[in-house]
């Protein structure tokens, strides 16, 4: 089995060290994985915008730089519930059925395809966990509040295998966060508002480290917390899954 | 003024913006109490959902079914096509009977018609008697909210309101005072009306039943003193049998204020003796939007407004930016079909995250309608140049990988290297309130080549 790592574009640009997190808790796994490296965007930005008939060349990359692997895992919800949702306006071929179907979020490719039942991860910290919207509603890699249903959540679960994490509870267990995409720059007061809101019910609750799926609503909180200096660092989850184990530290 | 405006001047207010927020949120939580109750909510949505699509396939059918039963019921019937015709209709039969003063119950069709503006034009008095939907008519402002008109307001506002217009004491802004000041205010416009409107939760096919739901009674109230009633609806509220409305009574109530049923479910059939009894079926669009492929389903929508209690959008920007009868998620789907120009900036006012699609009873996909509506406005060239432009570069860029790492490398070492007030200043929206991602001095790619050599 060979992974191909999708690294969607603003995390190759900006967050390297997700990029890096994920692959090395992949390694750690034993997994086979290679980061193809001609792979650019799954082109969400300007389909959310509307132009998703205008993105298909976008689309096309995608899948002519990824289907030659068996699955395709990227640390974002988000980006892994577009190719496999609304790639379904390219013709169909079987490359793009691969695509569609094998496009895994890191999370659920750890609990689902990996069926990971441990880590040796220690993180020592009282952590915010922060629903990113397409990834619990998108790809219900949890249960949304709005669902009556067995309450689950694969990050939270996946969180609790790190030793040392404290989980703090929020008020608004899925709230958005208000990136949104470029509607965090066509609705900048909601978008910011959102944001604030967010912060505020993880700080209130103690948290000292806010996590989510995807780096798209941590850039978005990162912004404001760096701008008004907030006692509050963001992490991805794979940051915190590929911590060090504790025997590890100590020595 | 387009929503984002709209919603920047609300959100100004910001003490303000978290109380409406706040008075939302717990609507939202009252009803995920009474439908985590039921162990059985998501197949009653499920049912919800088929009843209607089910019902929308066979509309014709229906309809023709639901005035048949209603004329054999001693009901007279009419049909309009838009809004218009749907006033005079109601116009006609008011001159018919000479009534110039009439008492309407809540009904967001003859919101969406404009019948109070139209009828008073012609020189009739009509009284809201639902005390959000009064509110706001001594306001002379629209609804904010489907089932809360008057949600925007604090008691203090209508304690203001009321001393003006009803002469309630200065200051005063006990509930229980206010609401009895409006009670007995409207007491005399019940006793005094000619005639009585309601709008239709459910019409049942199958008995030509009218079926309304209220909380005050006023409907009812209306109907039972004035010798004419007029009952006006959307053509989609037509149900086929009387057993498919228990799925809908359960689920609207729970969905709409968190209750299991609302207080009055009245079931209205047939002419009271020595009355007249009126059905006007509207279609306003309504067909057109039937024809729509990927966005037929919103006529679903069975009016509950959870989709706007859920929106973190709408609890922020409040139902009047929406500009529209019908604010909120369900609204930014309903809205473009009946005027493209007018609303084609409110699909874009969500971040997708889909919270109205899993709160809807009714099942409405209306996230998934938001992104097509988004595809809908740019290929028929809505969006503004910049945007298209945007799109089309982005994608010149994003299918070349080698333009991509480019781009990337040029916008990181800029942004590493330029004077902040080069970097934030009134162009950069993002930077207006957030600070930009702190750019590393090499991309993943770059690391992974240098660390991981093939």
């Amino acid at each position: 089995m060979t992974v191909g790592l999708f690294i969607p574009c603003y995390i190759d640009q900006f967050y390297p060290q997700v990029g890096r997190a994920t692959l090395e808790l992949l390694e750690k796994l034993d997994v086979k994985v290679e980061y193809p490296a001609e792979q650019t965007c799954c082109g969400q930005p300007m389909a959310n915008t509307g132009g998703e008939m205008a993105s298909l060349a976008t689309y096309r990359h995608f899948v002519d730089t990824f289907s030659r692997y068996d699955y395709i895992v990227a640390p974002s919800g988000s980006c892994t519930h577009h190719v496999r949702h609304h790639y379904d306006v390219l013709p169909d071929s079987q490359a793009l059925t691969h695509v569609r179907r094998q496009t895994y979020d890191l999370v659920e490719f750890l609990v689902d395809i990996l069926k990971v039942e441990s880590l040796p991860a220690y993180f020592p910290h009282r952590v915010g966990l922060h629903q990113s919207c397409h990834g619990l509603r998108g790809l219900r890699l949890g249960h949304g509040s709005e669902r009556v249903g067995e309450d689950f959540s694969k990050l939270a679960y996946l969180l609790g295998l790190v030793e040392g994490v404290e989980r703090v509870s929020l008020n608004r267990v899925d709230e958005c966060c208000g990136f949104g995409g470029t509607f965090a720059i066509t609705e900048p007061a909601v978008s910011v508002k959102m944001g604030k809101d967010r912060l505020r019910d993880h700080l209130s609750n103690g948290a000292e480290v806010l996590t989510a799926g995807d780096t798209s609503c941590l850039m978005h909180l990162e912004g404001l917390i760096r701008r008004q200096g907030l006692p509050l660092r963001v992490m991805h989850l794979a940051e915190i899954l590929n911590q060090p184990a504790k025997t590890t530290v100590a020595s | 003024m387009k929503h984002a405006q709209q919603a920047a001047r609300f959100i100004a207010d910001e003490a303000r913006t978290d109380w409406h927020d706040q008075a939302l949120w717990f609507v939202r939580e009252k009803r995920d109490r009474a439908s985590h109750g039921l162990p059985e909510w998501e197949q009653l949505r499920e049912w919800g959902a088929r009843i209607k699509e089910h019902t929308l396939s066979h509309i014709d059918t229906y309809l023709e079914e639901v005035s048949e039963k209603a004329a054999a019921n001693g009901v007279i019937v009419h049909w309009a096509t838009d809004a218009r015709a749907h006033n005079e209709i109601v116009h006609g039969i008011l001159q018919k009977h000479q009534v110039g003063r009439i008492v309407k119950s809540k009904s967001m069709l003859t919101e969406e018609c404009g019948l109070n503006h139209y009828l008073e034009d012609q020189g009739i008095a009509v009284v809201d008697t639902d005390l959000g939907e009064r509110i706001i008519q001594l306001r002379e402002e629209p609804p904010s909210h489907i089932v809360l008109p008057a949600i925007h307001l604090k008691k203090e506002d209508v304690g203001q309101l009321f001393h003006e217009k009803l002469h309630t004491e200065a200051g005063a802004t006990d509930p229980k005072y206010l609401t009895e000041a409006a009670r007995q205010h409207l007491r005399a416009n019940f006793l005094q009306a000619d005639a009585a409107i309601t709008g239709v939760n459910f019409a049942v096919a199958e008995t030509g039943a009218l079926v309304v739901c209220t909380n005050e009674g006023n409907a009812d109230m209306g109907v039972h003193l004035a010798p004419v009633q007029i009952h006006c609806m959307g053509l989609e509220k037509v149900i086929p049998r009387q057993e498919d409305l228990g799925v809908f009574t359960r689920l609207l109530a729970r969905s709409a204020t968190g209750q299991p049923i609302t207080i009055f479910t009245s079931h209205h059939y047939r002419p009271k003796p020595g009355g007249e009894m009126h059905l006007v079926i509207v279609d306003n669009g309504r067909s057109e939007h039937l024809g729509r492929e990927g966005f037929r389903n919103a006529l679903k929508c069975i009016r509950c407004g959870a989709c706007m209690n859920t929106c973190p959008i709408y609890r922020r920007s409040g139902g009047h930016s929406y500009q529209s009868t019908i604010p909120g998620p369900i609204g930014s789907i309903l809205n473009p079909g009946f005027d493209l120009d007018a609303h084609h900036d409110l699909p874009f006012a969500s971040t997708l995250c889909g919270s109205c699609s899993d709160v809807c009873p009714v099942k409405i996909d209306i996230h998934e309608q938001l992104y097509r509506w988004r595809q809908y406005i740019h290929d028929r060239g809505k969006l503004s140049r910049t945007k298209r432009i945007g799109i089309s570069a982005a994608n010149v860029i994003l299918s070349r990988p080698r333009l991509y790492r480019l781009a990337g490398k040029m916008g990181r070492w800029a942004l590493a290297r330029m004077p902040r007030w080069m970097i934030y200043n009134r162009l950069n929206v993002w930077g207006n309130e957030r600070e930009l991602p702190v750019p590393p001095p090499q991309s993943f790619r770059d690391w992974y080549q240098q660390n991981r050599p093939s």
